[in-house]
């Protein structure tokens, strides 16, 4: 059984391939990944489940470092980038998503925006600005600028940012909503929500994704990834599911039909990404980005939580 | 009959028979499985932690929005419920069934939808913005903080109110009205002095059902911004995955239940409410009210209601499904989903129908610490905002009961833990204007008190039963949290169906379910109000 904190409408379809071409029969528990994660820790021993398949990196963690989650075969470790997985072997990242900065076309051209994700601090960006402060992905992006910029940096930035009295919003597609309707000028988000807006809506949504450069924080690529509970009574299946998903096939489909970045080598992303390998991500691990606990703290301190 | 004394009086012996007290205590086991996990999981890091979390500022702010928040939307859904009900029930107010079918329906929007619908409206460059900005307006009032989040709960949940109070006006013993008239009151003073404190119990009762409501939903405030009790629990699991503090944080939305309880008691008072002639329910053909002109501004408030809480709404979805449909999107009418909504809900409605009478005959019939303790407890599951129940349940359901773990049994048992207030309110009002003494007399035609509960009290209260178990109906329909996590695997309801569509960003989507959800509640609803005809 999976327990998939990813959508039904994006992961699916590529769940039914595997069934197929497998013959193993998958069941699918779809949900919040937050949710999922403390469903797992309270179930203990006893979770039915197999395989946690996750949206981001930080829920992996809390429940790996919990004991929960079990070692994953080398040879499926190796096949990803060492920055989209556990040191410990865990966990392991499906797809990447970047953390971009989108822009309403309306009031403003790529050319005006600012390089750095620290420049937003400026009063110019007053009343301008949208962020989702309870969202895991942004989370991971504010550890992210602790560990490259420094804890004194990060509390700036935070600081500068609510002073320019931000719009909050429940998620990232909240926050693109903001941006597409004129609410904001500038939503920081992930990449992926723009296409598919896109693709519902057409070309007029009045919105784009802005890369940031130079190892800017702001450029932070997290992964969702899987990892396979430690009670599991169906290691060899689970094993098999989560070849299938780091496949040449499974990372086709979460290339064009989720507009994510796949996590191996070889295989060609929708014409409108720009190229993981262009985006000027920090060069960190995903892994070292478990110290939510005190990115929280750093939160409710600056009053943004 | 009087009643001057306080004392209770017991009516099926000295103490209540096993076929009242057994199911009620153990609904009240039942009762307390969430509160048991919850003192569990916020002593897992001891008392500081607790102290800490309790005495953070931003929790004391959470306090006092939560308080606000519940007093404006339970104080907001009176003062629209009250006129509402009575126009419907009392007046010759031109198609007043219509309405008051129209009026009720809003209950059926989920705060997730409306909430949503709310921003696209009177956001920001929402709709009514557009709309006004060639006539100068620049910008609307802010909609997001405690004035939208207040105003979306009210126009959804109003209708608790409005049911109740309009059952109560329709169960009340007509006599009272026509004397007060037959001795020369107008019906201003009618309405005042005899109409208004007998429908107390109708108004405190509906009232207390918004009050936790407001508490406990997650939807509205979310997408409204209002950082509440329910918000701040879910910010700790969705962020932290740190599930004390969201626990303390329950325990302390524990305790501010426990406080409008109270504060509900002391209203409720221990007046009596029945009818003091006939057993039987007589309708009301007392004179119908003349609106005369009034029924213009009568009717201008009603078609403003329906406005903001139903039309609104409805045609918000129509337009996303019409736009999906014409950028090219299939039409998926969930008719598997569909059922499967109306199966575990008609189920849950059930359930905590049959739940709900012996709570609610212990209550009314025994009187007593125990016995009020008992109902109390049954607003617990309530107000807890519903991943707090679910995860509860999960934890109680994979360790200590397995084999119902991911079944359908466990899933209707957290509806009814949830819901239970619902039916156990309606009940309630209505065994309180059931006479005791036809009970007494039909025991001492030689009932047994099982016997006397099927076939005399059930039928004269069913009213209130029926009315019961269609509010949960309607509230289960639309519930996430619990059925996220705790519905069998591949069991697909319309409220996930929505849930799939929105979080994906897919809004055309979930139009179709949104709609399918608010036809498949519109039904009960319907039956709620077109039933009373058949009287």
């Amino acid at each position: 059984m999976v327990y998939s904190g990813r959508n039904e409408e994006l992961v699916g379809p590529i769940i039914e391939r595997f069934e197929e071409e497998s013959g193993i029969d998958v069941e699918v528990r779809y949900g919040e990944t937050a949710e999922l994660a403390a469903t797992i820790l309270e179930e203990g021993r006893n979770s039915p489940a197999d395989i946690f398949f996750s949206q981001d990196a930080g829920a992996l963690g809390a429940v790996a470092d919990r004991g929960r989650l079990q070692e994953l075969p080398e040879d499926a470790l190796r096949r990803v980038e060492e920055r989209f997985r556990d040191p410990d072997g865990r966990w392991i990242g499906i797809s990447g998503r970047a953390r971009v900065v989108a822009y309403s076309t309306e009031t403003l051209s790529e050319e005006s925006l600012p390089h750095s994700i620290l420049e937003f601090t400026d009063p110019e960006w007053r009343g301008r600005i949208g962020w989702p402060p309870t969202n895991g992905s942004f989370q991971a992006f504010v550890t992210a600028l602790r560990l490259i910029e420094g804890e004194e940096t990060a509390r700036e930035w935070l600081e500068g940012i609510q002073a320019n009295e931000p719009r909050r919003y429940a998620d990232n597609l909240a926050a693109l909503e903001g941006v597409a309707s004129g609410e904001v000028e500038v939503g920081f988000i992930n990449h992926y929500y723009l296409y598919r807006l896109r693709e519902e809506r057409g070309e007029d949504v009045e919105a784009r994704n802005h890369f940031l450069s130079n190892g800017d924080p702001g450029a932070l690529v997290n992964a969702a990834g899987i990892g396979v509970l430690s009670s599991t009574r169906n290691s060899a299946e689970a094993e098999e599911f989560l070849n299938f998903m780091l496949s040449e096939e499974a990372q086709q489909y979460f290339a064009d039909e989720t507009f994510e970045y796949p996590l191996i080598e070889g295989v060609q992303i929708n014409e409108e990404l720009v190229p993981l390998s262009e985006i000027e991500t920090p060069n960190i691990n995903l892994s070292n980005l478990d110290d939510l606990e005190g990115t929280l703290e750093l939160l409710r301190e600056t009053g943004v939580l | 009959m009087i009643f001057a004394s306080d004392k209770p009086r017991l009516r099926f012996g000295i103490r209540p028979p096993a076929v009242v007290w057994v199911p009620a205590a153990l609904v009240a086991v039942a009762m307390v499985l969430p509160l048991v996990y919850l003192i569990l999981r916020a002593l897992e890091d001891g008392w500081a932690e607790i102290f800490e979390v309790a005495l953070r500022e931003k929790t004391l702010a959470v306090l006092f929005n939560s308080v606000v928040l519940a007093a404006v939307v339970t104080a907001a859904s009176v003062a629209v419920a009250v006129p509402l009900a009575w126009l419907t029930a009392r007046t010759d107010l031109p198609g007043r069934r219509v309405w008051a079918t129209l009026a009720a329906l809003p209950l059926v929007i989920p705060s997730y939808v409306g909430g949503f619908v709310l921003v696209s409206m009177f956001g920001p460059k929402g709709f009514a913005q557009e709309a006004l900005a060639p006539l100068g307006v620049e910008r609307l009032p802010e909609i997001y903080g405690l004035p939208g989040a207040a105003l979306a709960l009210t126009l959804f949940s109003y209708p608790y109110v409005f049911l109740t109070v309009r059952g109560a006006l329709r169960g009340m013993d007509p006599g009272l009205e026509e004397a007060s008239r037959g001795l020369g009151s107008g019906s201003w003073t009618t309405f005042l002095r005899i109409t208004l404190p007998q429908l107390k119990p109708a108004i405190v009762a509906g009232g207390l059902l918004v009050a936790l409501y407001a508490l406990s939903d997650f939807g509205a405030v979310s997408l409204l911004q209002l950082d509440s009790f329910s918000r701040e629990i879910y910010t700790q699991y969705r962020s932290a995955f740190d599930r004390t503090p969201a626990a303390i944080l329950g325990l302390m939305l524990v305790a501010l239940t426990g406080a409008i309880l109270i504060v509900e008691a002391r209203t409720r008072g221990r007046m009596r409410y029945h009818r003091s002639t006939a057993g039987s329910v007589r309708p009301y053909a007392g004179a119908t009210i003349r609106l005369g002109r009034w029924r213009w501004p009568a009717l201008l408030f009603f078609t403003g209601v329906v406005l903001l809480a139903l039309v609104m709404p409805v045609g918000v979805l129509v337009f996303w499904l019409v736009r999906g449909l014409a950028a090219g999107e299939p039409l998926r009418l969930l008719w598997g989903a569909t059922f499967n909504s109306i199966y575990v809900s008609g189920l849950a409605a059930g359930v905590a129908a049959l739940s709900a009478l012996p709570v609610a005959l212990l209550a009314v019939r025994f009187r007593g610490r125990v016995a009020g303790f008992v109902e109390r407890l049954s607003y617990l599951g309530y107000a807890l905002p519903g991943i707090v129940l679910a995860l509860a349940l999960v934890f109680f359901g994979a360790n200590f009961a397995p084999r119902l773990y991911g079944t359908l049994v466990l899933l209707v048992f957290a509806y009814a833990i949830h819901f239970l207030p619902q039916a156990v309110g309606a009940t309630r009002a209505a065994l309180l204007q059931v006479r005791p003494s036809v009970e007494e007399a039909a025991q001492s035609l030689g009932r047994t008190p099982s016997e006397t509960v099927a076939t005399v009290t059930i039928p004269l209260a069913s009213s209130g039963i029926r009315a019961g178990a269609a509010l949960v109906f309607l509230t289960t329909i639309k519930e996430l949290p619990a059925t996220l996590l705790l519905a069998p695997l591949g069991f697909d309801t319309l409220a996930t169906s929505i849930w799939i569509a929105t979080s994906g960003a897919f809004f055309a989507r979930a139009a179709a379910p949104a709609l399918l959800l608010v036809l498949a509640s519109a039904l009960p609803m319907y039956l709620l109000v077109i039933r009373e005809r058949a009287k």
